[in-house]
Formats: structure tokens, C-alpha cells, sequence
């Protein structure tokens, strides 16, 4: 491990030690941190909370929460709760898949988006929604989809040039 | 119409997570930076306030002392508000409530039927405090009941007092609160611990996270005193990562409790020392089930185990444990400051109080409502959520999450409480209730759910791990137009097996939606099987889209939409889909202009058209 991830492991891990409870919120801390979980983190969170890799990797694996790869620029999360998906989820993530050329639980190869479902975002009244990174829409139809990903790219142009 | 001279002004802004979807942090901002500019920062207050519950009209904005309701404000209408509704004093009439159903206008929040025809005890405070404000909290009486509970009451008193108001669990199953709080109290084994359930995971239900975003001290009010009661110093709180929100609240909640000695080290100098801790999930459903839970919050897979002993024996870490809902928590200071007597007045003979419902679906008023048990399904549906959306016509309501089941029309008159809604087969869950319209295909959805608890079992036991997955075989074959009149029954046998023998509630529960549904519209699963129809127009394999020759127009609007390139044509040409190339994917039926309506899909028939385009209005 590189000394710098060493450094911002130990920024992560110290406040948690000596609480009962360290694994699962360790390993949260590093996905926040990353976005995803390096297998050298998980190394380092089982050294800590005092388990064997491997006892690290099966609780990441257990929990839907947990990636062990990274994610894109922009990630697009489609809720298909009970709510969404009578108000047409399935019909939207076919129209985002189409839009970005990937399916759900992939990343596009230039790390620009990443797509996932979730279970429910709990604004459903709203339904179908979608965040796109921490922004949320909500009422959507999938004529809104083609509009909603030019728009976003519109945006990323701006503020790159 | 004009309003009163009045010097005092309080505008408060929802911040629950479905108006904050829709931007109502910066209607607050806006709202503050106005009043600053305009000089009125004396006389009018703005405060942040958690969910209203009626989310589908959010976001919402409501003036005191009037009581104006405004609703889906947006923050081009902040300066219109200030000036007209505070400066010149006359309403912004274009904001009120217009009810859908009466094409009504209603200016008063009292007067909405969506609310005035709730009671509200568990969202008593929700949208009128701050809830990151203690003083807010402690203005409405908050913590007397914890005082009260502390310096009055015997721990058997408090327990007694829980048990006679018949409080029963609000996460779903119903134990009796009392009953576990008393096998937790006369547990020897120490230390013991108060665990609050808050790994709300139900698709469609959001009642725990509104509860922990509008009015996280009454949650906290309600532990402290199950920590007295049951004799224990240590709370958790297993919250699900996915609601940031209501995490920062209760985080902040907890800190300001502790500042005013609510919490921590002896509670308003009692000698009683109470603290607790938040878990966040990591987003396993079944660790909605109490012993999977206390696994996760001890960080190992959250996979439930055989009971007994239950976790009032043998809970978090091997100890004594009392793990209760948000929403039984947060009856609790209610119950201790009004007394048992008065809680039992509320509801049924064997369901007592309220029970709180995050309606949704194809139902005119979504959101979050609060009705007595013993209100009957026809008066949240029609009376309180406004019937179904848009005219169209009622088939089904789910209750009880993707573990309840679908109930038809003839089951609108079942009272609400545990039993009748589990003798029709359902039940009544955390509180998730989603309304189907005409449009939705209840073999579909009963697939949908069933593809759920699937996806969300853990592994562990072999009729959930194996017998799940083969009922979905079965049910993708339904859907495909495969399946005969044996494969119903063969999924009725699988159903039963599986809810006989499954190891925990995830198991046990989740055919369910396949039982109800093949109980009650039969007709629906045998028109896919015998007839390979889908009534409801939903199952792609056995829909078909056309473009009706005499309707269309030949604008190429749909041929250049379709995504798979399946649609030939040309100027003033008919256009044709190829039925081997269509992926059905209902775009052409969108895009078609309604003066048009050109596209038809139908079920089990086939349109006469031409094979290849022709000219417009060849016979």
C-alpha cells in the first residue's frame, strides 16, 4: 500500500477505533471517500477491526451498498420501488440504458457515467424518479430521458471548457 | 381576497427528502434573502419544517397564522409571495390547493380533505416543528414524558402502562410492546440494549424516514424511556444508508438532546444514564428482521437464524434486547403523557391507535397520511388519497410491502388492523400501500415483488434460496405466454412449501403477492395462460404495437423516434412496424401526436396492415 493511501486510511479509521462497531462503518467511511472499495482498503479495514481479509470481502459482498469498482463522473442511480414501477421504472431504465449506451450495474469505458438500480429512493410520490449524483428527478417520462442526459452533458461541456 | 392586519409572520417551508427532490432548499434560501432585502427580517420568520406528508404537491409552503397552504412552489414565486401574501396582504390565489377530484380550490390547510380527515398522532409534530430545533420540540411538550416517566414512575408502571394501552409493534408483526418490554426488563443478563428499527426497506414506503426527518426527539423521547423501563443505558438506532437526511437530523438531534441533558450521563440529574448510537444500514432488506439486524449492527452479514431464543433473551451481542419500529417509539411519549386509558379509546378492539401509510402508486394524492385502525381501505384510498389517478379505474391496493398482497375492489370495505388485513391475505407491513389502476398487470407485478424478495434473500435457508427462483421460472413463463393451466397450481404448491418451512420472515412472507394474486384475479392469470393475453396491456411478449393506416399522417415522427430502427416509411407513406424487429418499447405510441393517435397496442389480435409502406389513403 502506497503510503498515501496509508495516510488517508488512518485520517478515515481513527475516529472509529475503540467503538464496539467498526467494520461496516469502515467500510462505508472508504466508499464515501472513493466511491468505491480498494482491495488494499479492505486489507487495511480488516488489519484494524481485527478480521481476515476475507471476512472484510464478505461483508462488502453481502451489502447492496458496497462496490468493488469505481464509479463514473455522473452516477445515475433509477429507483424501481413498487411506486416507480407501476408509473413505468422499467420502460425509463430501458430509455437510460439506451441513452448511455451501457446497462444497469456498468460504467461507460471513459468513466463519464456509471448506471445502477435501487430498490427505492423514497420519494415516491414522485415516481418514477432518478438522481443523477446527488440531484434527484422525479415525474418523469421517458420522452424527459433524452432531454434530461443532453442537458447534463451540455453542463459537463460548460464547465470543462 | 384580503388578509388580516397581522405584525407577525411565519412562513414554513417543507425540507422532507420529497420536496427537497424538488428544490424547496433553495425556496428557503430564496425566501430568507428576500425578507432580509425587503426589511421584514423582524416580523417574518422563516423555518425549515420536515415532511407534510403531502409530497405530491410539494414543494410546500405555508403561511402562519392564516394557515395558507401553498402548493408545487417554485422559487421564481418567493418574491411574489413576499410582496403580495406579506406586503400588500392579498393571497397568491394561483398557488392553492386545487383538489383534483371536486376541482375544488382550497386556500386553509385545515380545510384540505387529505388532512382533515387524518388523525395524526405518531406525525403529530410533522411540518409544524423544526426538527433541528430541540426548543421547537420541547415547545410542544416534548420530553415530558420522559420527566414524567423518570421521576414519577416505577419501571413495572411505565411497562404496565404500555401493555394496558395495547401499543403493538409498528414495523409489522404486532407483538405487543408491553409484553416485550416486560421479557426484556425481567431479563437477567446485562448489559441490555433498546435497538430502534429504522431499516425501512420496503420499495414504496418512506413512514420511518419521515417520522426520523420531521421529528427525530420523539423517536429519541420514546427510546430514553424503553432504556428506562427495561433498565439499560445503551441505544442503537439502525438507520438505512440511504436516507441521509433523517441521519444528519437525528444526528443533530441527539447532540442537542445531550447538550440540554436529555441524554447521556444522568438525564435531568436522575442518576439515569441513557446514550445512543446510530447505525447506518448498508442496504440489505432482510435486515429488516430483527436477528439479521443485530448481526449487521455487530458488522458481520446481516443473515437472520433460527428462533428461538428471541432477541429478548438472546439479542445484540448474545444480550437481552428490545428492538421496536420508529413509529412504536415515537407512540410512546404520547402514551405516557395522555395515558393508557386514552390510547385504548383510539382504534379497534384488538389494533389499538393509528396506523401511519405512505400512499402511492396510480392514486390522485400521494404522500404520507395517519388514519385510526378500524378506517376501512375504501376511506384512505377514495376518501383521504382522492381515488385513482386521472379518471381511470381502481383494480388493486398492496399493503404490507413486497411480503403483503393485493387486495381487489370487493376487500375496499375490510377494516385496517392486523388480523382482517392478514385473514385476507395480506397484511399490514410497516406501512406501504400502493394503489393499481386498470393498467397495471397483477401477474407482472406479482413477479415484481416476488423478483424483489428474491433478489434480497440471503441465501442461508433452501426453500427461500431455491423455491423462489423457481417460482419466477414459472411466472416468466406466464409472462411469455408459455405457461398453462398447470403452472398455476404448481406455483400455489411451490407458494405453500415455501411459507411452511421458510427459516425467517423474509421467506415465509414472500409468496404472498403470487397467493393474493392468483386468489383474487384468477381470471387475469388465466387469460395469460389459456388465452396468452395481457389484459392490462403490460407483458411485452404478448402485446403488440400497429400504426393504424387510415389514422396515420406519414410525418416520420415515430420512425425517427423508434430506437431500433423498426419502423419503415416516408413522406405521406404509411408507416409499418416490423414485428420481429420491435422491442415494444411504447415509444412510437408517446411520440405519435395526439392528433394523430395513429399507433394502437393491442393483445392477442393482430391489425390487418400492409406489409410494406404505401401511399396515405391507398383503400
Amino acid at each position: 500500500m502506497s503510503t498515501d493511501l496509508r495516510k488517508q486510511m488512518r485520517e478515515l479509521l481513527d475516529p472509529l477505533q475503540g467503538h464496539k462497531v467498526i467494520l461496516i462503518p469502515a467500510l462505508q467511511a472508504v466508499q464515501e471517500k472513493f466511491g468505491y472499495l480498494p482491495e488494499a482498503a479492505m486489507e487495511e479495514i480488516g488489519r484494524v477491526a481485527g478480521v481476515s481479509p476475507n471476512v472484510v470481502y464478505g461483508v462488502a459482498s453481502f451489502y447492496a451498498q458496497f462496490r468493488t469498482t469505481p464509479v463514473g463522473k455522473k452516477h445515475v442511480t433509477v429507483c424501481q420501488g413498487t411506486a416507480c414501477h407501476v408509473r413505468g421504472a422499467a420502460r425509463i431504465l430501458e430509455a437510460i440504458e439506451r441513452a448511455l449506451d451501457i446497462k444497469a450495474g456498468e460504467t461507460t469505458p471513459d468513466l463519464g457515467y456509471s448506471l445502477e438500480t435501487v430498490a427505492c429512493i423514497g420519494a415516491c410520490a414522485l415516481a418514477p424518479t432518478l438522481r443523477v449524483n446527488e440531484d434527484t428527478h422525479g415525474k418523469l417520462t421517458t420522452n424527459d430521458i433524452e432531454k434530461l442526459f443532453s442537458k447534463i452533458a451540455r453542463q459537463e461541456e460548460t464547465s470543462d471548457s | 381576497m384580503e388578509a388580516k392586519l397581522n405584525g407577525e409572520y411565519t412562513i414554513l417551508v417543507c425540507q422532507g427528502t420529497g420536496c427537497v427532490s424538488s428544490k424547496s432548499d433553495r425556496i428557503t434560501q430564496a425566501l430568507e434573502n428576500h425578507i432580509k432585502q425587503s426589511g421584514l427580517s423582524k416580523n417574518v420568520h422563516v423555518k425549515l419544517t420536515g415532511c407534510h406528508g403531502f409530497c405530491q404537491q410539494g414543494p410546500i409552503v405555508i403561511v402562519e397564522p392564516e394557515g395558507i397552504f401553498y402548493t408545487q412552489v417554485k422559487e421564481e414565486d418567493v418574491a411574489e409571495i413576499v410582496q403580495s401574501h406579506i406586503v400588500d396582504r392579498k393571497y397568491v390565489e394561483r398557488l392553492f390547493y386545487h383538489n383534483p377530484v371536486t376541482d375544488e380550490v382550497i386556500p386553509l390547510y385545515k380545510d384540505i380533505p387529505f388532512y382533515s380527515r387524518q388523525h395524526r398522532l405518531i406525525l403529530r409534530n410533522c411540518g409544524h416543528i423544526n426538527p433541528e430545533q430541540i426548543d421547537d420540540y420541547l415547545a410542544t411538550g416534548g420530553y415530558a414524558a420522559l420527566k414524567k416517566a423518570i421521576s414519577e414512575m416505577e419501571h413495572t408502571q411505565i411497562i404496565e402502562e404500555i401493555n394496558r394501552s395495547g401499543l403493538r409493534g409498528r414495523g409489522g408483526a404486532g407483538f405487543p410492546t408491553g409484553k416485550k418490554w416486560d421479557e426484556a426488563h425481567k431479563a437477567k443478563e446485562q448489559p441490555k440494549y433498546v435497538v430502534c428499527n429504522a431499516d425501512e426497506g420496503d420499495p414504496g414506503a418512506f413512514m420511518d424516514r419521515s417520522v426520523l426527518e420531521a421529528d427525530p426527539h420523539s423517536v429519541i423521547e420514546g427510546m430514553a424511556i424503553a432504556g428506562y423501563a427495561i433498565g439499560t443505558s445503551e441505544g442503537y438506532i439502525y438507520v438505512r444508508a440511504e436516507y441521509p437526511l433523517a441521519v444528519k437530523r437525528l444526528r443533530i438531534a441527539i447532540a442537542q438532546a445531550k447538550e440540554r441533558k436529555l441524554l447521556g450521563k444522568n438525564i435531568m440529574g436522575s442518576g439515569f444514564n441513557f446514550d445512543i448510537e446510530i447505525m447506518q444500514g448498508a442496504g440489505a432488506f432482510v435486515c429488516g428482521e430483527g436477528s439479521a439486524l443485530m448481526y449487521s449492527i455487530e458488522g458481520k452479514r446481516g443473515m437472520p437464524r433460527v428462533r428461538p431464543p428471541r432477541s429478548v433473551a438472546a439479542g445484540l451481542w448474545g444480550k437481552p434486547t428490545s428492538l421496536n419500529n420508529v413509529k412504536t417509539y415515537a407512540s410512546v411519549p404520547l402514551i405516557i403523557n395522555r395515558g393508557a386509558d386514552w390510547y385504548r379509546s383510539i382504534g379497534t378492539e384488538g389494533s389499538k391507535g393509528t396506523a401511519v401509510f405512505a400512499l402511492t402508486g396510480k392514486i390522485a394524492n400521494s404522500g404520507l397520511i395517519e388514519v385510526p385502525m378500524g378506517a376501512t381501505l375504501r376511506e384512505v384510498v377514495f376518501d383521504i388519497g382522492g381515488g385513482v389517478q386521472e379518471g381511470k379505474k381502481f383494480k388493486a391496493v398492496q399493503t404490507g410491502g413486497p411480503s403483503g398482497g393485493c387486495l381487489p375492489e370487493s376487500a375496499l370495505d375490510l377494516t385496517i388492523d392486523f388480523e382482517s388485513l392478514t385473514k385476507a391475505g395480506s397484511m399490514m407491513g410497516s406501512g406501504g400501500m400502493v394503489v393499481m389502476d386498470t393498467d397495471t398487470c397483477m401477474v407482472d407485478l406479482a413477479r415484481f415483488f416476488l423478483n424483489f424478495c428474491c433478489n434480497e434473500s440471503c441465501g442461508k435457508c433452501v426453500p427461500c434460496r431455491e423455491g423462489l427462483p423457481l417460482m419466477i421460472d414459472i411466472m416468466h413463463k406466464i409472462t411469455r405466454g408459455e405457461g398453462d393451466l398447470h403452472d398455476i397450481d404448481h406455483l400455489l404448491d411451490l407458494g405453500e412449501t415455501v411459507t411452511k418451512s421458510a427459516l425467517c420472515g423474509l421467506g415465509t412472507t414472500a409468496p404472498n403477492p403470487v397467493l393474493s394474486s392468483i386468489r383474487y384475479f384468477r381470471d387475469e392469470w388465466e387469460a395469460h395462460v389459456i388465452d396468452k393475453k395481457c389484459p392490462a396491456l403490460v407483458c411485452k411478449a404478448l402485446i403488440n404495437f400497429y400504426v393504424l393506416p387510415d389514422k396515420c399522417a406519414g410525418c416520420g415522427i415515430c420512425l425517427r423516434a423508434c430506437p431500433v430502427e423498426a419502423i419503415s416509411g416516408g413522406k405521406r407513406l404509411v408507416h409499418v412496424i416490423d414485428q420481429e424487429k420491435c422491442i415494444k418499447c411504447a415509444t412510437c405510441l408517446e411520440k405519435c401526436p395526439e392528433r394523430f393517435s395513429a399507433i394502437a397496442k393491442v393483445t392477442g389480435e393482430q391489425i390487418a396492415v400492409p406489409k410494406e409502406p404505401v401511399p396515405i389513403g391507398t383503400p
